[in-house]
Formats: structure tokens, sequence, C-alpha cells
């Protein structure tokens, strides 16, 4: 029994072909019962999201099942064939195909370290994978694993904490300056993309109050529909200044179309309440005089992306340690796994027994110091055969079970009827909370057999962009 | 009982004061909970020396500036735990626990253990001490936000996003934060001047002799009185109130060393 996954990713494929191999939510279930169908193929789980489509599975032989869920793969798209795809897909078996599990789920793997989209994704393939049956007693066990990792990166590292793109690293800023966006009035001067994404994730974080300036007034008029705002004339834009918080400046205009008088004045408006003013067009159209101005705090396109740029390194620092933590995971799993070996658990059941009888033979023998030696053969020989009677059933089902498709649950079940716990480690299906789970014995484990660690991170146009 | 629970205070706050300042240069949250551990038991032992020291002297609780200062940084320490309560704001421990422990060091410079031997008519000077402490603690926790304020907004200014941007808060909760502690200090102060002219008056017949401590006293409640019409009427708050409330505090600090050097002068 192998656990394996075959995929690509954004990493390793290009957006042609991902789209290809994507597979839409109203076909998902026949895609799982045509994964199912194929011969030695025991649990299938399908994730398809716009960066990846990969294919989790239980499989009989390895090299067979690589076989099939490639040729899955290839059959999802007329116009693709398995030599098409060969040199975009990786394989991954064992420890390291949970290993990759874990590191998507926690969102190592993304487009966008630490972008918290993908649990969700996994979540609801999970959901349909369950409900077509598709997922059994490993996958299950498996699934939920990654989703308790992914939380615990989530919480103990600062993986998603910080902004990544531009647009977003505006929010972040305003929120150092007002601890509260809902009573604040954002002024939209000029309406370039990226001065848009940011007025919707500043209205996104609360902001209410949305007034929209554009030359084109007409134009203003719509976007101020969309963003539920007040369009204003163009000529009045100075006047408007004084009542906004926040002021986003992004016009193709080749001069400062805000200089330090306008503000200067503004600001004694508003008696020096806080000004935010965000100039994301190059040419810049705030005069950079702005700057020493008092409560105004002007940052400019350059700035924001020193912020990203920042931001990024510490989200690198934080992917390493959340990597250490799927790697202490992949090795707790692991164990788990291993216990599910059928020999293992024949070889625990034999002599758990044999130490049961013989524990309880002494007992009574010692209370029957009289008996002949015979006599003794003979008390032993039946507590020999209650023990191997008892259990003789046990074993030939594990023996036959152990090739079937339920085999890993019988063993399971096994262990629990004749709590074989000690030898080795093993820990109940359903248990996904890591805190309960002991973290010694862990080292060297699995360790070293993950996919290579890619720290790389990629870049992006816009975090905001949803990733499905 | 009251001198070993009040060094012992004494040592948990400097320990405290040592890990929140760690606290402000290290990436990670942790150190925080341990600082705060530290202060919250720092500020049970206080407790019990403030009792203590009170059923010993038999008195009402703020009879020397020994006690005074005591209480002052007791009272700091309350605030924070409160504010840390509603706001989870670590990094303010950063700021106001080295003040309580600046304070309380002081104190301990001025503790005597006799009792206080004062006459009957100067118990009633408790309420003048108590309500002008308070008054203060609500310009010292003034002044805290306002040197909060200026570094962040240098930090902004300068685009300077260290971790210690990253951990102060919005600039606005810090204007308001200051905005609070005055509007809460002022009337506790101005209740606490009108109740030490009554005790002068009992004492020695006049309301006002116009000394130099007393005359500080009232600049600076001018001075306060100023600084929050200000912020009402024309708009004296952010970066301006924080520059008017770090100079106010240090015109209370100058009345207190005023008190200080008069009771020592009446000493000897």
């Amino acid at each position: 029994m192998h656990v394996i996954v075959v995929g690509l990713s954004h990493k390793t494929a290009p957006v042609e072909i991902r789209e290809k191999l994507a597979v839409p939510e109203s076909r998902l279930r026949e895609a799982l019962s045509r994964l199912c169908s194929y011969p030695g193929v025991r649990e299938g789980l399908l994730l398809s999201t716009c960066n990846r489509v990969e294919v989790y599975a239980v499989v009989e032989e390895l090299e067979a099942g690589y076989g099939r869920v490639q040729e899955f793969l290839a059959d999802t798209h007329l116009s693709l064939s398995s030599e098409h795809l060969t040199p975009h897909l990786y394989w991954h078996a064992g420890d390291r195909a949970i290993g990759h599990l874990f590191r998507v789920a926690s969102s190592l793997d993304s487009m966008i370290v630490g972008e918290s989209q993908i649990l969700g994704q996994i979540k609801d393939a999970f959901e349909v994978a369950l409900t077509h049956k598709a997922s059994g007693l490993l996958l299950n066990k498996i699934v939920k694993k990654a989703i308790s990792v992914a939380k615990r990166v989530r919480t103990e590292t600062k993986i998603a904490e910080t902004a990544v793109s531009v647009s977003y690293a505006a929010v972040e800023l305003a929120k150092k300056i007002f601890s509260n966006l809902t009573e604040k009035t954002v002024l939209l001067i000029g309406a370039g993309e990226m001065a848009k994404l940011a007025a919707r994730h500043l209205i996104a974080n609360g902001v209410r109050q949305v007034r929209i300036t554009t030359r084109n007034f007409q134009h203003g008029l719509e976007l101020a529909q969309r963003f539920n705002g007040t369009a204003v004339p163009f000529e009045d834009y100075k006047t408007e200044l004084a009542g906004a918080d926040i002021v986003l400046v992004s016009t193709g205009a080749s001069h400062y179309l805000v200089t330090a008088d306008d503000v200067q004045r503004a600001m004694r408006q508003r008696m020096s309440r806080p000004m935010f003013l965000i100039d994301i067009s190059v040419p810049r159209n705030i005069d950079p005089a702005v700057r020493p101005i008092d409560d105004a705090f002007l940052f400019d396109i350059d700035d924001l992306h020193m912020r990203v740029e920042q931001n990024r390194e510490d989200r690198l620092r934080e992917a390493a340690k959340a990597e250490q933590m799927v790697v202490e995971e992949v090795a707790v799993l692991g164990q788990w796994l291993q216990s599910l070996e059928v020999t293992p658990t024949i070889v625990a059941l034999r002599s758990r027994t044999e130490e049961l009888k013989r524990r309880e033979v002494d007992k009574i023998l010692a209370r029957l110091a009289h008996l002949s030696s015979e006599d003794r053969a003979a008390v032993e020989a039946l507590a020999s055969a209650i023990v191997n009677k008892m259990v003789h059933g046990t074993m030939v089902t594990l023996k036959a079970e152990a090739k079937s498709s339920s085999g890993a649950a019988y063993v399971d079940a096994a262990r629990r009827f004749f709590n074989l716990e000690e030898t080795p480690a093993v820990y109940p299906p359903g248990q996904a909370d890591v805190s309960e789970l002991p973290d010694e014995n862990i080292a060297g484990n699995g360790v070293g057999r993950l996919p290579e660690a890619s720290l790389v991170q990629h870049t992006s146009k816009e975090q905001g962009r949803r990733v499905s | 009982m009251s001198s070993v629970f009040f060094m012992l205070t004494m040592g948990l706050y400097f320990v405290s004061t040592v890990c929140y300042l760690a606290y402000l240069l290290r990436r990670a949250e942790t150190l925080s909970k341990v600082s705060l551990g530290i202060t919250a038991v720092g500020f049970a032992t206080h407790t019990i020396a403030l009792v203590a020291r009170m059923t010993d002297t038999a008195q009402a609780p703020l009879p020397t500036f020994h006690e005074a200062l005591s209480f002052f940084s007791w009272m700091l320490i309350l605030v924070f735990l409160a504010v840390e309560f509603r706001r989870q704001l670590h990094v303010l421990g950063s700021f106001i626990v080295p003040l309580a422990l600046v304070s309380l060091v002081t104190a301990a410079a001025f503790r005597s253990d006799e009792a206080s031997s004062l006459q009957p008519v100067f118990k009633t000077l408790w309420v003048h001490v108590t309500l002008s402490m308070l008054g203060t603690v609500g310009f010292a926790v003034a002044f805290i936000a306002g040197v909060m304020y200026l570094i962040q907004d240098g930090l902004l200014k300068s685009k300077r996003f260290n971790v210690l941007y990253a951990k102060l808060p919005a600039l606005d909760y810090l204007d308001h934060l200051n905005q609070q502690s005055i509007v809460m200090g002022f009337p506790l102060l101005t209740l606490g001047i009108i109740s030490g002219a009554f005790s002068a008056e009992i004492v020695r017949g006049t309301y006002v002799n116009w000394n130099p401590e007393q005359t500080w006293a009232m600049v600076t409640w001018g001075f306060y009185f100023a600084v929050l019409v200000g912020r009402l009427t024309i708009g004296w708050r952010a970066k301006r109130a924080a520059y008017l409330t770090i100079i106010g505090f240090a015109g209370v600090i100058l009345t207190l060393i005023g008190v200080v050097l008069k009771s020592h002068g009446s000493v000897s």
C-alpha cells in the first residue's frame, strides 16, 4: 500500500497546461469515480485549483499506481497525452507525498506563500472525496492531519500576517495611522488599476466613505457606483482634500496635482487630524515636499514596494519555521502509517498474547505447587490452546485482508482491540489534534526525504487576486 | 513585613522592565507574556506591601513622599494592566513598567520605617496627596502615549518599518490615549489642588501662599488646562499634543522635586 501524489503546479507547468487539466466542480464527482475505477487505486483525492492540479491516491503497486494516475490526468483533456504531461509532472510517494500535501495545505508551496485560500480548497476537495467515498482510512487521516498542520503553521508562525502586495501594503500602513478604518473617508484621485485595488482592500477593511474624482466624470460615476461611493467633479479635488483621511492618487498626469500648499491648507482645516496620502502614480502626482508637513503621511510607489519587499523577507523567515513543523508532523504521521503494516501487527499480536498467557499461567502454577510436571504441562497446553484459538481468526483475517482495500482498517482495528499501542506507537485515526501527540521519537524519521524545500518566493502581481 | 514585599516588588518590576525592554527589540511575542506575568505578580506583592504599610503605621495611605511615590507606581501598573487587558497593547508595558520602576526606586530612597508623626490636623492632607497623585498618573500615561506617538510618527515619516513600528499601535489610538489620560487626570489634579488649598487653610490659615511649589503646581494646572482647551477648540492634537504633554509632565516632575526639596528643607 502506497500513498502517492502526482500532479503539477505553477512551479512546473504554464497556465496553458494547468487550465486544461483543471477539473470544474461539476465534473469532480465523475472524475473521482473514474480515478477510483482504475485497478489498484484504493483511495483518491483530486485537488484542482488554478495554480495546481494534484491527485493524491493510495495505490497497491507504486510504479503501476504512478502510471494509472498519470493516465487519469492525461485523460481529463482530449488534447493532452501522457508524453505531453510528463515534463510538467512531479511524483512523490510515502513521506514525501505526505510532506508535499502538508506543505501545500500550509501554503508553503503557493504562489504567494502564506495565502489562506489553499486550505479552504483542500477542505473542499476532501469534502467531495468523502461524499463520494473516494477517500478512505489512509487519506482521511492524512488530509485531516494536513489541515491541522496548516492551522498549526498559521497560528505558530507569522507567515500570513504581512502584506505582500503593493495595494495591501497601503492598507497595512493605513492601519498604523488609523486604528479604525470604518469612520474614515477615502478620496480616490484618478483611477489606475493599483489605486482601485487599494481602494477595494480599504473597503474590505472597513472604509465606508469613498469619494472618487477622475478627469472623465462619466468614468468617475461608474466607479462610484462600483465602490458604493460618491463621484465628485475633477475641478474640486483640492477642496475635497480636507475632508479625506486617506488620499489615493493615481493619474496619468505628468505634473504634481497635489502640492505642499494644498496639503498645508487641508491640514489647517482638518485641525491636525492625520492624513494618509498614497501616490501610486509614475511620474508622481503628489509633490514630495508634502513629506515634512506635520501629521500628513505621504508614501509613494517605491515606499510601498520597499514595504512589500521587507514583508517578503519576513515571510521567508517564517516559512523556514513552517518547513520544520512539516518535517516534524510527517514523522509523526509516518509512525502511524508504519503501524498499519500487517507483519509487525501480527508479530505484536503474537508477543502480546504470549505475554498474557505467560503471566496468567505463572500465576496459577504458583498457587498449584502440588501439581506434577505432566499436570503443569497440561495446564500450560490448555492456556496455549485457548489463546491460539482466540487470536487465530484475527491472524487469518489480517493476512487475508492485507491486500484488500480495507486491509489498513483491519490492522487498525486489531491494534485497538488487542491494545497493541506500545510498539510501534499508534495513533488512532481521527485524532487530528497535534497537541496530543508526543513529539519524541520523531528525529530522523523521514527527515530529509521531503521534497526539496522550495523556499523560493514567487512574485505575483497582486495578492488580492483569487487563487482559483 | 511591608518592606520585604516592597523589595520583592522592586525586584519583580526590575526583571519585568528588562524583559519588556528586550521585547522591544525582538520579533517574538512570547517575551511579552513572560513580562506580563512578572508584572502581574509584582503588582500583587506591591498591593500587599501597600496594605501592610497602612496597617503597620495605622495611618491613612499617603502621609509621606515615600508612600505617595509607591502609590503612584502602583497606579501606573494598574492602568497598564487595565489597558493591556482591554486592548492587548503589550508594547505599552515597555514604556509604563520602566517608569513605574523608576518611581518605585525613588520611593525606596525616601523610605523611613518609623511612622511619620504628623499632627492630627495634617492627616486631612492625604486627600490632597491622593487626588494629586491620581491626576499625576493621568499625566504620566499621557506623557507615555505622547512619547510612543512621537516614536511611531518618526518611524512612519522616515519609513523605518522596524520591529518597533510593528509593535506600536496606530497613531490615532495613541492620540486618543493621550486625550483620555488628560481628560481624566485634569479634574483629579484640580480637586487635588483645591483640597490642598483647604488643608493649607486649616494648617496655616491661608489658602495659598505662593511658595515655589504651589506656584509650580498652579503653572502646571494652567498648562494642562490650556492643553485640554486647545485640543477641544483649535485642534491641538496629534504631534502637537504629544509634545505638549511631554513638556507638561516635565513640569509635574519639577513640582514633585520641589515638594521633596521643601520637605527635606523643613526636616533639617
